[in-house]
C-alpha cells in the first residue's frame, strides 16, 4: 500500500491547523496515505472529516489560507511539495496534478469565456502557441462530451448546464496530461442521471490517459463503483484503509460498519428502521482526548477515552484504527 | 389533466379502501417569465408543475421523487398554499383549500406543515427553542399560558432534544439537532398531513438514518401521513408506502413501493433506478446502468408530446414526439404516462443482469423480455 | 452484501436487522421510548400527549452477544443509560468530552460585543463617542466660558482673533468669544440635530423600507420608484433648497429638511434587508404554523432589521452631522448667535492664512465625529457579520 518508492504520492504525517476564535482547530491530524500510477482511490468521510483540506494540502493551496499552519511531507513524483517554493509548485498543479471541484457553478469563471479558462492553462505549462492550444481544447471538449465543441467553446460558463460545465471542469483538468486527478464531491450538485453519466465518463478517461483519481466524497455508492481502494476519514483521521471490495464486505472499522449500517440499499430487502450512528459529530476545536469517534461507537471501553488508536495492519493490505478492530476481523489471513 | 387520469385516481381510491385525505387535481403552478422595462409583459412560463392528479390516503407515506427541476419541491408548497395555483384543486378531507383566506386558512394551517430541507434558514436564529417551538401554541392557543412551557418541553423530548435546552438559540445545535427542532415545532400544532421536502438532503451521512428513524416513529406513534419529497431513491423506498416519479412537471409513474422498485414500467423510472449507485463493488461491478444522453430540458420549454421523449432509448417517432401520454392505471393501483406501456408488455430499457442486481425483496423477477 | 448471506425479512412487528459482523445491536429502535413492539396501532390522529412518552425503557440485553456485554456492562453503560442518551443528545457526552465541549447558553449580543471589540478602531471611535456625548451633555460644566460673550480681551489691540492662550485655550474668533466654549456648545448643536434627524430618516425608512418590502405588489413599486426620484436628487442640493425656503430655520426644522433629505438611501437598505429576509425558510414556516403578518413582522422580521438598523445608524449620523455642518457652512443651518461647526468654518474662512486656529479646530471636530461614528458603523457591521458566525 505505501512503502513502495515509486509511489505517485506520498503523503506522510499531514498534519493541517487553524487558528480559530474557538481555538485551535484540528482539521487534519496525522493522514498518511500514497496512491500509485493509474489508481483510482476513494477518500471517504463526512463533511468536517478534513478530506478537503487534504486535498488542498497536497496542491499546496492551505498555505496561502490564513491562520493556518501544515506539516508532515508531500511527495509527488519523488519531490515533497510542502518544501518547495510556490513558483515550483504552480508548475506542477494544473499539470501534472489536477483538480475538479464540486460546485461547477463557482469553480469556472464566470466572466471569462470556455476559450480562455482551457487555453490560459494549456499556454502556461505547454508552451505551445494559442492556436494550438484551441485546437487542443476543442478536441478535448470533445473528448468529454460536449456537442458542438468548436461552436461551443466560445460559450460562456452560464450558458451551460450543471452536468455539461462539470464536464468542461474535467476537460480542464485533462488538458495538461496530468498524473494524478484530485476530485472533490464531483457529482454531488448533480441529478443521478447526470452523476452516472459523469462517472462513467471519469472512470473511461482515467483508462485512456493513465491518470490516478483521487476522488474525495462521503457517498458510498460513487466510491464502490469507482474505486479500487479506499481512504475512511473521521476527525482529521484516517480510520480505515482497505480494497474497495474487501472494505464493503468485511470493515473492519465501527465508524465504517456504522455507516454501511446506516444507508439504504436498492438491492436490498427494506429494513424496518436504519441503524443510526448515536451522536454528532465532534467539534475539531474541542476534540475529545483519546478516539474521537468513541463517544458514537458502540464498543468504546476506557482505553478508547484515554488513548487515541494508531492506523495499523488488520489483514495484509488493510488498516485499522481500532483497539478492538480484531474483534471486527472474520476471514482468516490469507 | 384528462378525464381518463381523474377516473384513474378516484378509482385507485376506491379500489384501496383506503381514506383519502388529500386529493389533487390537475394541479398546475406556472411561474410566469417578465420582460419589458416599464410594463412587464409576460412573455413565457416556467412550467413547473404541469398538470398533477394523485391522492394522498390517510396514514401513508408517499414518496415524490424526480431530479431538479421537475416541480416536487413546488408541488409540495403548492399543496400547502404556499404558492400560488395557476390551475387545479386542492381538496383536503374534502375542502378546497385554495378558496380559504385568512381566517380560515390559518384555521386550516393547524391540520398541515411542513420540514424544510436547509435546517439552518428554516429556524429563526433570534428565538430561543422555547419561542420557535411555543409560537404555533400561542398562535393557534392550544395550551393555556401556564401550561406552554411543558408541552414545549414535552415536544423537545419528542424528537429527541434535551428540554432543559429550552432557552438556548439555533446556533448552538447541529444540523441534525436542528432539523429535529423543525419537527417538534411542526408537531406543536398536532398536524394530520406533514410534507417532508428534501429534510436530509442537508445533513451529514451518519445523521440521515437518525432523522428518518425519527420520522418513522412519530408517524407510527401519531398516525400522520407523510408526503415524502426527496431525490435519494434509496431512502424513498426505505419510507413511503406508495411513490411518485416526477419528470419535467408531470407524474411519470405512481405505484405501490414495491411495485415500482421491482419492476417500474416507464423508461424514465428504470433509468432512475438503474442510475442508483449501490454501496457494494461486488454488485456495481456487475451493473451495466443505462446511461440517459443528454441534459433534463428547461421546463420553460418542454419538449412536445411526451416529455421525456428526448431521452427516452424507446421513443417512437411519430407517437411520443407528437401525443401526451395520459397518467392510466395499467395495473390496480399502478399509475403510468408512457404510449408504450399497455397491461401485458412495457420497453424494458435495463438490461438483464441491471434487473437481477437491483431487484428488490422477496426475488421477484421481471419476466425476461428482450434485454436492451 | 456477500452471497451467501441468509436474507432479512421484512416482516413488521419482528425487530429485524440481523447483525452480520456481530456488533450489539443498539437500541435505536426503541429509541424514542415507545415499547419495540412495532405493531401498535397508531394512535388517533389527535396529536402527542405526554402519555405517549415514556422514559427509554426495554432491555436489548438479551440480543447483546455475550462478549460485547461485558464491555458495555463494564463500562456502567447499562441499556437504559444507552436509550436515555439518545434521548437526551449531546448531554450525556459530557463525560466523554471536554469541558469546553459544554455549550454555555450565550445570547447573540454577547457574542456582538465580543466581535467587536476586537476591533480596536471601532472601540476608539466608540471612546470618541462617548467623550463627545459626555461633552456635549455636560456642556454647561465644562465649557471654560460662555460661547456667547464677547470678549473684549478675547480680540487684539486691531482688533483680530487671538490665538491660544492659556486664558482662551483655543483662541478666540472674531468677535472675540472663546473658541474652545463655542466648539463645546457647537458639539451639542451637532449631535443633536445629527442623531434626531437620522432617527427621523430612520423612521421613515423602516416604515417604507418594511411596506415595500413585505407587502410588494403595486405599493412596492410605488414607494420604490418615488425612491429613486429622491435618490436621483443630489442631496445636498435639496437641503439647500428646502431651507432657503423657509425664513427661520432652527434646530427642529433643521432635523425635518435633513430627515427628508436623508429617507430614501435609508428605504432602499430596509427594503432590500426584508427581501432578503422574506425569503428565509422561517418566516415560511411562520406563515405555515398560521402567523398573521402582523406577528411574522414583529417577531420575525423586525428582529433581524436590528441588525443593519444599528449599523446604518451609526453610519447615518455620520452623513447627517456632515450634512448639518455643510448646511450651516454655507448659512442655511444653524444661525448665528448658536455655535455651529460648520458655520465656525464659514466665519473663519477669510482669516485662513493669518487665523488658522478658525478653521482647523471645528474642522477637527468635525472630521473626528464623522470619522468616529463611522468606525462604530464599520466595527458593529462586522461584528453582525453573519459569516462571522459559527455554525
Amino acid at each position: 500500500m505505501s512503502g513502495d518508492g515509486d509511489s505517485l504520492l506520498k503523503v506522510t504525517d499531514l498534519a493541517v491547523t487553524f487558528d480559530s476564535q474557538e481555538g485551535v482547530v484540528r482539521a487534519v491530524g496525522g493522514v498518511s496515505f500514497a496512491i500509485e500510477q493509474g489508481e483510482t482511490v476513494g477518500l471517504v468521510g463526512e463533511s468536517g472529516c478534513g478530506k478537503s483540506i487534504s486535498a488542498l494540502a497536497i496542491l499546496g493551496l492551505v498555505r496561502m489560507m490564513s491562520n493556518s499552519s501544515i506539516s508532515g511531507t508531500v511527495e509527488f513524483m519523488g519531490r515533497d511539495l510542502l518544501s518547495l517554493p510556490e513558483s515550483q509548485v504552480r508548475s506542477v498543479r494544473g499539470r501534472d496534478m489536477a483538480m475538479i471541484f464540486q460546485d461547477p457553478v463557482t469553480s469556472l469563471n464566470p466572466v471569462l469565456s470556455i476559450e480562455r479558462q482551457m487555453t490560459e492553462g494549456i499556454e502556461n505549462h505547454l508552451g505551445v502557441s494559442h492556436s494550438e492550444a484551441v485546437k487542443r481544447s476543442i478536441e478535448l471538449l470533445e473528448t468529454v462530451g460536449i456537442p458542438k465543441a468548436a461552436e461551443r467553446i466560445r460559450d460562456y460558463p452560464h450558458q451551460f448546464s450543471g452536468g455539461m460545465r462539470q464536464r468542461v471542469m474535467i476537460a480542464i483538468a485533462l488538458s495538461c496530461n496530468p498524473k494524478l486527478l484530485l476530485a472533490d464531491e464531483p457529482t454531488t450538485a448533480l441529478d443521478v442521471t447526470i452523476q452516472a453519466q459523469i462517472l462513467r465518463l471519469m472512470k473511461q478517461l482515467s483508462r485512456d490517459y493513465g491518470a490516478a483519481i483521487m476522488l474525495i466524497t462521503h457517498d458510498l455508492g460513487v466510491v464502490a463503483g469507482m474505486t479500487e481502494r479506499i481512504l475512511v476519514m473521521y476527525a482529521g483521521r484516517i480510520v480505515e484503509a482497505a480494497p474497495a471490495k474487501q472494505l464493503f464486505a468485511e470493515p473492519h472499522h465501527p465508524y465504517t460498519i456504522g455507516l454501511l449500517r446506516s444507508v439504504p440499499r436498492l438491492d436490498e430487502p427494506r429494513k424496518l428502521t436504519l441503524q443510526s450512528i448515536e451522536g454528532v459529530p465532534p467539534d475539531l476545536a474541542h476534540l475529545p482526548p483519546g478516539c474521537a469517534f468513541a463517544p458514537r461507537c458502540l464498543l468504546r471501553t476506557e482505553e478508547c477515552r484515554n488513548e487515541s488508536p494508531e492506523l495499523v495492519p488488520t489483514t495484509p493490505g488493510r488498516l485499522s484504527a481500532c483497539f478492538h478492530s480484531d474483534r471486527l476481523v472474520k476471514t482468516a489471513v490469507a | 389533466m384528462s378525464a381518463a387520469a381523474t377516473t384513474a385516481t378516484s378509482a385507485t381510491a376506491a379500489g384501496r379502501n383506503g381514506d383519502v385525505l388529500v386529493h389533487i387535481e390537475g394541479l398546475k403552478v406556472h411561474f410566469p417569465i417578465t420582460s419589458g422595462v416599464v410594463v412587464q409583459r409576460k412573455v413565457g412560463a416556467v412550467r413547473a408543475v404541469d398538470g398533477l392528479s394523485f391522492d394522498v390516503l390517510r396514514g401513508e407515506t408517499l414518496g415524490l421523487v424526480g431530479e431538479s427541476g421537475c416541480g416536487k419541491s413546488t408541488t409540495g408548497r403548492a399543496i400547502l398554499q404556499l404558492e400560488k395555483l395557476t390551475g387545479g384543486h386542492v381538496l383536503y378531507e374534502g375542502a378546497d383549500l385554495a378558496r380559504l383566506r385568512g381566517g380560515a386558512l390559518r384555521r386550516q394551517r393547524r391540520r398541515m406543515q411542513m420540514i424544510f430541507q436547509d435546517p439552518y434558514a428554516s429556524l429563526n436564529g433570534r428565538m430561543t427553542l422555547g419561542r420557535i417551538v411555543g409560537e404555533p401554541l400561542l398562535v393557534h392557543k392550544l395550551r393555556p399560558r401556564n401550561e406552554r412551557e411543558g408541552r414545549v418541553k414535552e415536544l423537545l423530548k419528542l424528537v429527541g432534544i434535551n428540554p432543559n435546552t429550552i432557552n438556548r438559540y439555533p446556533h448552538e445545535f447541529s444540523g441534525g439537532q436542528r432539523q429535529r427542532i423543525g419537527i417538534a415545532r411542526a408537531l406543536a400544532v398536532e398536524p394530520n398531513f406533514i410534507v417532508c421536502d428534501e429534510p436530509i438532503s442537508a445533513l451529514d451521512v451518519s445523521i440521515r438514518a437518525q432523522i428518518i428513524n425519527l420520522l418513522q416513529e412519530l408517524q407510527r406513534t401519531f398516525g400522520l401521513t407523510y408526503l415524502f419529497i426527496a431525490h435519494d431513491l434509496s431512502v424513498v423506498r426505505h419510507i413511503s408506502d406508495r411513490v411518485a416519479v416526477m419528470y419535467l412537471g408531470r407524474i411519470v409513474e405512481l405505484a405501490v413501493n414495491h411495485e415500482l422498485y421491482e419492476e417500474p414500467l416507464h423508461p424514465y423510472t428504470q433509468a432512475l433506478l438503474s442510475a442508483v449507485p449501490i454501496p457494494d463493488p461486488a454488485v456495481e461491478e456487475r451493473r451495466r446502468p443505462v446511461v440517459l444522453a443528454g441534459d433534463v430540458p428547461s421546463p420553460a420549454s418542454p419538449p412536445p408530446g411526451c416529455h421525456f421523449h428526448t431521452r427516452c432509448p424507446a421513443a417512437q417517432e411519430g407517437l411520443c414526439d407528437v401525443d401526451d401520454p395520459a397518467l392510466r392505471e395499467i395495473r390496480p393501483g399502478h399509475l403510468v404516462a408512457c404510449h408504450l406501456v399497455t397491461e401485458t408488455d412495457y420497453p424494458r430499457i435495463r438490461s438483464a443482469e441491471e434487473r437481477a442486481a437491483t431487484v428488490g425483496a422477496a426475488g421477484v423477477d421481471a419476466p425476461e423480455g428482450g434485454a436492451s | 452484501m456477500s452471497p451467501g448471506k441468509p436474507p432479512d425479512e421484512f416482516v413488521p412487528g419482528i425487530a429485524t436487522d440481523l447483525d452480520p459482523e456481530g456488533l450489539p445491536k443498539p437500541p435505536d429502535d426503541r429509541a424514542l421510548g415507545t415499547t419495540s413492539d412495532l405493531e401498535e396501532p397508531a394512535q388517533e390522529p389527535g396529536g402527542p400527549t405526554t402519555d405517549d412518552f415514556e422514559a427509554g425503557d426495554g432491555d436489548p440485553a438479551g440480543s447483546v452477544e455475550p462478549e460485547f456485554e461485558v464491555a458495555l456492562a463494564g463500562e456502567g453503560h447499562s441499556a437504559a443509560m444507552q436509550a436515555e442518551s439518545e434521548i437526551i443528545g449531546a448531554e450525556a457526552y459530557g463525560e466523554w468530552l471536554p469541558e469546553a465541549e459544554v455549550i454555555q447558553a450565550r445570547g447573540t449580543w454577547t457574542e456582538v460585543w465580543r466581535r467587536f471589540r476586537k476591533d480596536k478602531f471601532a472601540v476608539g471611535g466608540l471612546v470618541i463617542i462617548v467623550l463627545l456625548v459626555v461633552v456635549a451633555v455636560f456642556a454647561p460644566w465644562i465649557a471654560p466660558h460662555n460661547p456667547l460673550t464677547q470678549y473684549d480681551s478675547g480680540l487684539s489691540a486691531k482688533g483680530q482673533p487671538l490665538p491660544p492662550s492659556s486664558h482662551f485655550w483655543l483662541g478666540t474668533d472674531l468677535l472675540g468669544r472663546d473658541l474652545l466654549s463655542r466648539l463645546i456648545y457647537g458639539a451639542r448643536v451637532s449631535l443633536v440635530i445629527g442623531i434626531l434627524a437620522n432617527g427621523f430618516a430612520l423612521f421613515l425608512g423602516v416604515i417604507f423600507g418594511i411596506l415595500a418590502g413585505y407587502f410588494r405588489g403595486g405599493l412596492e413599486t410605488f414607494i420604490m420608484r418615488a425612491t429613486d426620484v429622491m435618490l436621483a436628487f443630489p442631496i445636498f442640493l435639496l437641503a439647500i433648497a428646502l431651507s432657503s425656503s423657509i425664513s427661520h430655520p432652527g434646530i427642529w426644522v433643521l432635523v425635518v429638511v435633513i430627515g427628508i433629505v436623508y429617507w430614501a438611501p435609508m428605504t432602499r437598505v430596509i427594503h432590500g434587508e426584508v427581501l432578503s429576509i422574506r425569503e428565509k425558510e422561517f418566516v415560511t414556516a411562520a406563515r405555515l404554523t398560521g402567523c398573521t403578518n402582523r406577528r411574522i413582522l414583529t417577531n420575525h422580521i423586525l428582529p433581524h432589521l436590528v441588525a443593519p438598523i444599528i449599523v446604518y445608524t451609526s453610519l447615518g449620523i455620520a452623513t447627517t452631522v456632515l450634512l448639518e455642518a455643510s448646511l450651516s457652512y454655507i448659512g442655511l443651518g444653524v444661525q448665528p448667535p448658536t455655535p455651529s461647526w460648520g458655520q465656525m468654518i464659514a466665519d473663519g474662512q477669510q482669516y485662513y492664512t493669518s487665523a488658522i486656529w478658525l478653521t482647523l479646530f471645528p474642522g477637527l471636530c468635525i472630521m473626528i465625529t464623522v470619522l468616529a461614528f463611522n468606525l462604530v458603523g464599520d466595527g458593529l457591521r462586522d461584528a453582525f457579520d453573519p459569516q462571522q458566525r459559527r455554525r
